[in-house]
This record gives C-alpha cells, structure tokens and sequence, in this order.
C-alpha cells in the first residue's frame, strides 16, 4: 500500500494523511477527487470512508474505485452531518476554493472528532520571490494557473491560517510543514518555506 | 459497452399464486386478492450460487417487457432495452435480471381489468385500493416461487425507484444492493396534484361511466391525462429545444384551436399513442398508489429509522433539470442513509431532460451503474 503512496504521483499532503489516519476509524473527506486516498484507506486502514465531490467526472472514478462518495458542493454547508459523526474529516488543499473558509473549517470541527487540513501557503519562498521581483501574481506547481481562471480565491498564508483557527476556537494539535527539497528549512521556518502544510485540528 | 446486442425473441412468463383457494395475497389494506398473476421476464441465467439475480422494476406506465423484441416482427424492444442485454450495463452474460409487470396494471399481472372470480365480471372499480408496498410484496413472492434468496441489485427508474426503495424497508436484507433512479421517498404536493388532475380528466369523461366501459373507453379522459402529465416529464428547456415555438404545418397562417403548435401536436400523439396501450382504470389506482407513497409512514416521518435496517448499499441517480422527482428528493435519502451509517453513492446528473432523463440518459449513466454492480458482483464472489 505504502509503496504505491511513494509513487511520484501522489501528492505529498495526501501521502502525510494517509499516515495520520487510525486504522478502523470512520473518515469523511471533503473533495475526495477520483476517491484515490479514500480507496487507498479503505482498503490499507480499513476506514469506514465516504467522500463528498462536486465533479460528476469525478464521482464516476470514485464509483470504480468503489469509493462511496455523495454528489455536492462545500459551499452548501455540512448541515446533514451529525455533531460529531466522524472520527476523522479531511480536506486536502481545498480551503483556499470554498466562499467561507472560516464557515467550513467550523462546521468541519463540529462534526469530526479530528480535522486533517492540507493548506496551501501563499507565504512559500517562491511566492514572495515572484510577487515581489516579477511583481507578478506567483505560478508555481502547487498555484499552476493564472489569477484571472484560477479556482483559489481565499489563497492565505501559514501564519493567517493559524491566525484564523485561533480566532475560531479551533485548537491546532499537529503541524506538519511539507517542503520541496529544502525540508530541514521548512521545518525551522515553515511560513517561508514550506509550500503546503498539513494540520491537525480539533474543536476546543 | 456492446450497444447492438440483444437479449433477442424473449417469451413472457406467468404464475398464478391462489388459484387453488389457499394461500391469499393479503393486502395493505387487508383486502384479499385470489388468484393472484404475476406476468413477469427473465433474461440471462442464473448462476448455480443465486447470487447474480438483478430485479428490474419498472415505472408507472411501463411494462415487464423490459429487453428484446416479443416477435422478430416487433418494431419496438423492451423499455430499458439499451441498458439490458450481453454486454451492456446489465449483462446478461454475467447476470439474470427478471422484470415483472406490477400488480394493479395492464399487461398481463392482475389489476382492475382482470376478471372477478366472485362475479366473473371485471373488477373495474371493485378492485381493491393497492400500494407500493404491495406491489413489492406481489415480487416478494414471485422472488420466493423462483427460489432466489437475495438479489444482487434492485433497481428501478420513478415509481420503479419507489419500490427498490420499499424493498430496502420491508425487507431489509433481500438485496446487495438498491439503485433508486429519478425517484423520491414520498410523492411531492406538486406531483400529487398533477395526478389529481389526471384523474379528474379521466373521471370526468362520460365514456369512463364509473370505471365499467367495455369497448368504448375513455379515450379522451385517459389522453388528457398522458398529455398533462408528460408535460411534467419534460423540463422547459427540453421543450425549448425539441419544439420551440415551431409551427406544426405550413398552412397555419390562420391562427385557430387546432394544434397550430409542433409541441401540441407532440402531445396529442402522445395522448393518443397512450391510449392504445394503457387502461385508464390501472392509470386510477397505481397513481394512487404512487400518491399515498411514503416511505417512513410507519417511523412518524423519520426517513432514517425507516431505513435503518436495511444490509443493501446503495446508489441513488437523479437529473439536474428534473422538477418532478428533484434531486432534492434524492439528496433526502441520501442524508438519511448517511446518518445510518450505510454506504451510498449519489450522483445528480447534468441532464437537459426532466423527469424522462432516467430513461433517456442511458448511455451517460450506464458506467456509473455497471462500476457499481461490478463492485457488488465482485464483493459476493469474493465472500462465497
């Protein structure tokens, strides 16, 4: 299992979920994509999972990989879910996209016992460095389109995020900076260099 | 997907339960009805284990000819016809699917027109009111005469979605799993209301004359009520696009009360196609039927515990633009089942369509629902 997670392929955040997450737990993640992470947990972990997805592209994928998955749009709310219903929500580089991250990542902890966030920083080196000497909006692997089709439209960086969680009672109880090559550095100054960062939370 | 194969020359099958005085089919309502026919197809084989019995359901003026032609003459194929055969969504090389008309109809299963054995004449309006629970009770028993003890799928478009969906509640562990298509737990006010009026239509026509004509039916009630209610399966952009504002001849400049319109022509046709096929009084009692439908009658609302029971997982398919049964409907369930813990897909296909979607869409929800079963298929081969 883990060797197909080392596949290039796969995203680096998703890999480092897929390491957090208890086996046998029950795991909603929200914009599931082609249900790759969900399949891979429910089959190596033995999760009871299901995804929400907007893209009936997608929903078709995650229905061959057997992945239940349920057609809708985060922008609605979670309103259907239960206070709690879920040992485990995940929602991997998606918060920068939604119209209320603020609203989403409550409900979020409203209804998971724990919430896996993989956020996008737009403080990363790379992103400075292209805003500040281009004086251009940064296109990088993890930003690929320009700012006029791109889909991120609350893009915030490292510190803003924790800003916000604090903000909202949510108590942040692992960060996990990823980097590219230069990870020790991600580490000591993840704000700057680390271009995503996985967070654990819970609701305080 | 094999589009061109054909299940080919299909016969009908039947079986009386009753006939001999003994057990009755107890309705609902507690009325009996002795002798009970079920009319009823099958295509492909059944494996040696039973465990690829896939129940087709139909809709509400559909019939148990689901795949392939009666006669090499035949024009038309069975209703689902695209979606049943070798190869294609439901395979009959690897799956039996059996398709039976439901009772209260009008091709061949017991329903008003069927004779009395009380009175030897026709029940007409003597037979006695019926519901989706029935209906799924009269397959109940045609699954138990047929000795399959779990269906691999139950699946069903509308009124069809309707009993797959009841089969999940009164018998909870028959089915592996449940595709509820275009469908609701209960009928909507508005849908109600549009069967009101369909009924009034054929009530009001004095050739119905309390539901005892012969051979002069009420053909103008019957197609009033098609034409109306085949408004409701289409959407406004639909229309839109098959009809426009299109004149159906070149002689319409003079502007009258024939049908100066393409889309009034369509549905006269349709009406009157309709009434060659179809019996007013089955149009009576199984809209009924349809109306009183509610699938957590008996939990005072609560769709969840209605369905708490059941073992199947399920897959629930509805269609942007359809207003009859709205994906609103579908959503609905799919809250409920997820608040049951039990695993569910849920796509809403973006379809210009309406209601007739479900069976227009074939092609484009063929994948989704051949993925799914694929996956049941799999899972029950890999236990047994």
């Amino acid at each position: 299992m883990s060797n197909k997670l080392g596949q290039s392929q796969f995203r680096s955040d998703l890999f480092k979920i897929y390491e957090l997450i208890p086996k046998e737990t029950k795991v909603l993640d929200l914009g599931c994509g082609d249900g790759t992470l969900l399949n891979l947990l429910i089959k190596g972990k033995n999760v009871k999972g299901t995804g929400i997805e907007i893209s009936q592209e997608n929903i078709f994928k995650c229905v061959k990989n057997d992945v239940p998955v349920v057609h809708g749009n985060l922008n609605d709310g979670l309103q259907e879910f239960q206070d709690m219903a879920f040992d485990i929500v995940i929602l991997s580089r998606t918060l920068q996209s939604v119209y209320r991250p603020d609203q989403l990542l409550t409900e979020m902890t409203r209804i998971g016992k724990t919430v896996i966030v993989s956020f996008i920083n737009f403080g990363f080196i790379t992103n400075r460095y292209q805003l500040m000497f281009h004086g251009k909006m940064p296109m990088t692997k993890t930003l690929p389109d320009f700012w006029y089709n791109t889909q991120n439209i609350h893009l915030g960086t490292i510190k803003d995020f924790q800003q916000l969680c604090c903000k909202l009672n949510i108590k942040i109880t692992n960060k996990i900076p990823l980097g590219n090559k230069v990870i020790p550095l991600a580490k000591i100054w993840p704000n700057m260099f680390s271009s995503t960062c996985v967070f654990t939370l819970t609701s305080q | 997907m094999k589009k061109n194969n054909s299940v080919g020359i299909v016969e009908q099958k039947s079986v009386v339960f009753g006939e001999n005085g003994d057990d009755p089919f107890i309705l609902e309502s507690g009325k009996k009805l002795q002798p009970l026919t079920l009319l009823y197809e099958t295509y492909g084989e059944l494996n040696e284990k039973k465990n690829n019995a896939i129940l087709v359901i139909h809709a509400l003026t559909g019939n148990a000819h689901a795949a392939g032609r009666h006669t090499q003459s035949d024009k038309k194929t069975g209703w689902w016809d695209d979606m049943i055969g070798p190869g294609k969504t439901f395979d009959t090389d690897k799956y039996f699917i059996l398709c039976s008309n439901c009772i209260g109809g009008c091709s061949g299963s017991i329903g008003p027109r069927s004779i009395n054995p009380k009175t030897n004449k026709r029940y007409n309006m003597d037979f006695p009111i019926f519901t989706i629970t029935d209906m799924v009770r009269a397959q109940y028993k045609l699954m138990q005469y047929l000795t399959i003890d779990k269906w691999l799928a139950i699946v069903g478009g509308s009124m069809g979605g309707m009993q797959a969906l009841q089969w999940a509640v009164d018998y909870p562990d028959s089915s592996v799993s449940i595709i509820a298509i275009a469908t609701a737990s209960s009928l909507s006010p508005q849908a109600i209301a549009f069967d009101w009026v369909g009924r009034e239509a054929i009530m009001s026509d004095p050739n119905w004359n309390n539901g005892n004509y012969e051979d002069i039916i009420p053909e103008k009630g019957l197609a009033t009520a098609r034409m109306l209610a085949h408004i409701t399966y289409l959407s406004d952009k639909s229309m839109d696009i098959k009809f426009g504002r299109r004149m159906g001849n070149s002689e319409t400049n003079s502007k009258n009360f024939t049908k100066n319109f393409q889309v009034e022509s369509y549905l006269a046709y349709q009406g009157q196609r309709f009434v060659e096929r179809f019996d007013a009084n089955s149009y009576l009692y199984i809209t009924r039927a349809m109306d009183f439908f509610d699938l957590s009658n008996k939990t005072n609302g609560d769709l969840a515990s209605a369905l708490s029971s059941s073992e199947s997982k399920f897959l629930l398919i509805s269609f942007t633009s359809d207003w009859l049964f709205s994906p609103e409907e579908s959503k609905k369930i799919v809250h409920a089942l997820r608040r049951n813990n039990t695993d569910v897909v849920y796509c809403n296909i973006e379809s210009n369509c309406g209601h007739d979607a479900f069976l227009i869409e074939s092609e484009t929800i063929s994948p989704l629902i051949s993925d799914f079963i694929n996956c049941r298929y799999k899972e029950e081969k890999d236990v047994k």
